[in-house]
């Protein structure tokens, strides 16, 4: 066995990919250690999800576009949710924003987008044979379903799934009696989120370990793709936060289930006052967005990685500012834990304090700058080749500039006072977040799609997709900015009882209708996936010509990723169009011996380097070959 | 072979842990993570006023003591396991179990003694923040204690020795981990109670 050598990095199955592997069904779908298909799986419970959420999401924008519709076509489905005179129960719309929300955030933006690529690509691109704990990377996605089927569970139970909003603020989630949701839906949520994090942790653990440990030689830090980096960052923001909403839901379960006060202070229902005192709402919300604005850039990191790689390969260009872009990401990352506050700035806290937010926050803008600017100049006069990656991947860039600027204006806590909970926040969250991130996902689809199914996806298809949702997700969220600076407050279940808010109607009804267009155009996507995993045109090893290691695995790659030596990596991974190389990328493999033509006077030195390593490597392979025979 | 990797990565492959141990680690920055929230929150509250003062329990310095003292018989019992000294090794983590029971049933009494003094955990948020403290760190503590019986019984299989450390050396940090992490909580409590 000639990779004897390769133990030193590889831990965990360096040994498997010599002998045949006969995995049966169960071990190879399933319950697999495999981290491509642990990969996959996430990304298909994930795209279920995302059906899901924007199914949810349909209803109440109806609701919202076309108050006075009869509904009584949806009761098969919702059943009693739909009221007598054949409008949705006002009970249920809550519901529905709060699951819409979960949903999004976190089954598919969060498991979905970080679960499918994090698994997928960090060893694949880092060079390694699996996750360094395949075991436990199983166990992540495992949890996941269980979260999911119990979150699933609760869309259907009698009194309907939990009702208080995504962030489940209490008092309204704490005490039963405050709505139906706040029974058994929540009760559901808060054990369905437990095993969500205990997912998350799992994951994040082993990406930030096989990141750090099972490299392999010549991957320092300075020559990993941008998406490892991105993908890095993100599993050490959920390392830190997701443990905080744990504590706060601990709390929460403890004051909805054995009494207690923690969040629970001078509660009257009905004339008659609880017996709950000395607790306090707002520790909740200092606890949850201490997760929760990390939890954006949980959401946003791994597409903003996703989107440096693929607009630096079908640009034919380095990426422009390297290290500006993990800087950049590390500036993020940091200023994400000392920001939650901008959050709550009419929770009543101290203005002062809203002011120390109210900066940092605003610092945020500069690091999200150097990015868009660095992704800009990187497609300046590059070759472009608008592949359907590609075209999602400059979706991402102009959604996380329109939606950025917004943020700006919501990071100052004067105005904020103004805009605070209204259709402005909403407008600006899903473009930023919530459209960026998926397009940063469905750019990463088709971008690997031939590496995860060894197909081809029809890129004709994919353009319309493109253009549809591009255009649909500025139709539905662009006119939500005047409707918020109009005063409308999100999570209403209607506006024309009041007079401040009657008008309008026509913008919602376009809103609506752009919504389920839309949403009806993600079809093409869902069928050109799953019919081109099985019909697809066959890809080529490396379709993008790209550099990065992933594409010198095989169309199939096994268990273990490399049938032999796992390569070893010469350069960083953006040596496209360089000056004077035959062609206009050098993938990562090559060493800066084998181009001189093109290297720089620096690289010239570090040849002398390399030739050593080369030398080494192969009287260690020759030692090992003679010490096995 | 080694010597001839350790030119080539010592300057690309700076760091390179045991994935395991690694992963330990970040399992306890996550479990620190979930006590700095807790004690963040207990602080934010205790600044809001309505806060019921109490004495702690005394039996919390004796629980340090014994928490301490299991370290140090854990230390002796990894120091043994080094030397290939099995005696010393057995004995040091029979006598770390043993102790981290007693920590547990003590902790258990202060909970009695809480409840002697009306202090419950239902009621004014000091009291329940208190049995938070000590419920969620006893829970990670029987975590523990089943590693260290783990450990334990490899031990009496002749499986922990000086060439295989891992378990041994993963089972040390974790609970010296736990001890800091009850010092730490204690010390908290007595200057913030």
């Amino acid at each position: 066995m000639a990779t004897a050598h390769t133990a030193t990095h590889s831990a965990t199955g360096h040994d498997h990919h010599d002998h045949e592997h006969h995995d049966n069904f169960i071990t190879k779908y399933i319950f697999t250690t495999d981290h491509k298909m642990i990969g996959k799986q996430f990304l298909v419970t994930g795209m279920f999800w995302a059906i899901i959420g924007g199914l949810l999401s349909l209803i109440f924008r109806l609701q919202l576009g076309f108050p006075d519709m009869k509904l009584e076509w949806l009761r098969p489905v919702l059943g009693g949710w739909i009221t007598p005179d054949g409008a949705l129960d006002p009970e249920f719309y809550l519901a529905l924003v709060t699951m819409h929300g979960t949903i999004m955030v976190f089954f598919v933006l969060t498991a979905g987008l970080s679960g499918t690529f994090s698994n997928f690509l960090i060893p694949l691109q880092i060079g390694a044979r699996d996750m360094a704990s395949g075991f436990m990377n199983m166990l992540s996605y495992w949890l996941f379903f269980v979260s999911s089927v119990i979150m699933f569970i609760s869309l259907f139970i009698e009194t309907g799934p939990a009702s208080g909003g995504w962030v489940v603020y209490p008092p309204l989630s704490a005490l039963e009696q405050a709505m139906p949701g706040s029974g058994l839906g929540m009760t559901l949520w808060l054990v369905a989120m437990t095993f969500f994090i205990a997912s998350s942790l799992l994951g994040g653990i082993n990406y930030i370990t096989t990141v750090i440990n099972l490299r392999t030689k010549g991957m320092s830090f300075s020559r990993l793709p941008l998406t490892i980096w991105a993908f890095f960052l993100t599993a050490i923001i959920g390392l830190l936060s997701f443990p905080v909403l744990f504590s706060a839901a601990l709390l929460l379960v403890f004051d909805r289930s054995f009494g207690t006060s923690f969040y629970l202070s001078d509660i009257y229902i009905g004339g008659e006052a609880l017996p709950n005192t000395g607790g306090s709402p707002v520790l909740y919300q200092h606890l949850f967005w201490f997760l929760g604005h990390p939890e954006v850039y949980i959401v946003l990191l791994p597409a903003l990685g996703i989107t440096s790689e693929i607009i630096a390969t079908n640009s034919r260009k380095p990426i422009f500012g390297y290290k500006a872009m993990i800087i950049s990401m590390l500036g993020i990352t940091i200023l994400s834990f000392v920001v939650w506050a901008h959050h709550m700035f009419v929770s009543g806290m101290n203005p002062f304090l809203g002011s120390i937010f109210m900066f940092l926050t605003l610092i945020i803008a500069i690091p999200s700058a150097v990015k868009v600017f660095n992704y800009l100049t990187t497609l300046w006069r590059g070759n472009l080749v608008f592949t359907p990656g590609m075209l999602f991947s400059i979706g991402l860039v102009s959604f996380f500039i329109s939606g950025g600027l917004t943020g700006i204006f919501l990071g100052n806590s004067a105005i904020d006072i103004q805009l605070h909970d209204t259709y402005f926040v909403v407008a600006h969250f899903h473009l930023v977040m919530g459209s960026a991130s998926f397009f940063g996902m469905v750019a990463g689809i088709y971008h690997w799609f031939p590496k995860m199914f060894g197909r081809m996806m029809d890129a004709r298809l994919g353009y319309v997709h493109f253009w549809l949702t591009f255009i649909g997700v500025y139709m539905v969220f662009f006119p939500m900015h005047y409707i918020g600076i109009a005063g409308f407050p999100r999570r209403y279940y209607s506006w024309t009882g009041f007079e401040f808010s009657n008008m309008y109607t026509d913008l919602n009804m376009f809103v609506s209708a752009a919504a389920i267009i839309t949403f009806a155009a993600q079809f093409i996507f869902l069928f050109n996936f799953f019919y081109s995993m099985f019909r697809g045109r066959v890809a080529s090893l490396n379709p993008w010509r790209s550099n990065t290691l992933e594409w010198t695995t095989p169309l199939h790659p096994g268990h273990g990723n490399w049938p032999g030596e796992i390569p070893a990596v010469y350069r960083w991974p953006y040596d496209y169009s360089k000056p004077g190389a035959k062609e206009d990328f050098i993938p990562q493999t090559v060493p800066l011996s084998a181009t001189p033509e093109s290297n720089l006077p620096h690289e010239q030195e570090l040849v002398k380097l390399e030739k050593e390593i080369i030398a080494d490597e192969e009287t260690d392979l020759v030692a090992n070959e003679s010490k096995e025979s | 072979m080694e010597e001839k990797f350790a030119y080539v990565e010592g300057a690309e492959q700076p760091i390179s842990m045991h994935p395991k141990k690694f992963a330990l680690w970040l399992f306890i920055v996550s479990v620190v993570m979930i006590f700095a929230s807790l004690t963040s929150a207990y602080i934010v509250r205790q600044a809001e006023g309505n806060w019921l003062e109490f004495e702690l329990p005394s039996i919390f310095w004796y629980t340090s003591i014994i928490i301490v003292l299991s370290s140090v018989t854990l230390h002796v019992a990894y120091q043994a396991a080094k030397k290939d000294d099995f005696q010393k090794l057995k004995g040091g983590m029979f006598l770390t179990v043993l102790l981290g029971l007693v920590f547990l049933v003590c902790q258990w009494y202060s909970w009695v003694a809480l409840v002697d003094r009306d202090v419950y955990f239902v009621g004014n948020p000091a009291g329940s923040f208190l049995y938070v403290f000590t419920g969620l760190h006893a829970i990670h503590l029987i975590s523990g204690v089943i590693f260290l019986i783990i450990v334990l019984i490899s031990s009496f299989r002749y499986k922990v020795h000086s060439k295989n450390m891992n378990a041994m050396e993963m089972c040390v940090t974790y609970w010296h981990f736990l001890g800091g992490l009850w010092l730490y909580l204690f010390m908290f409590l007595l200057l913030n109670h």
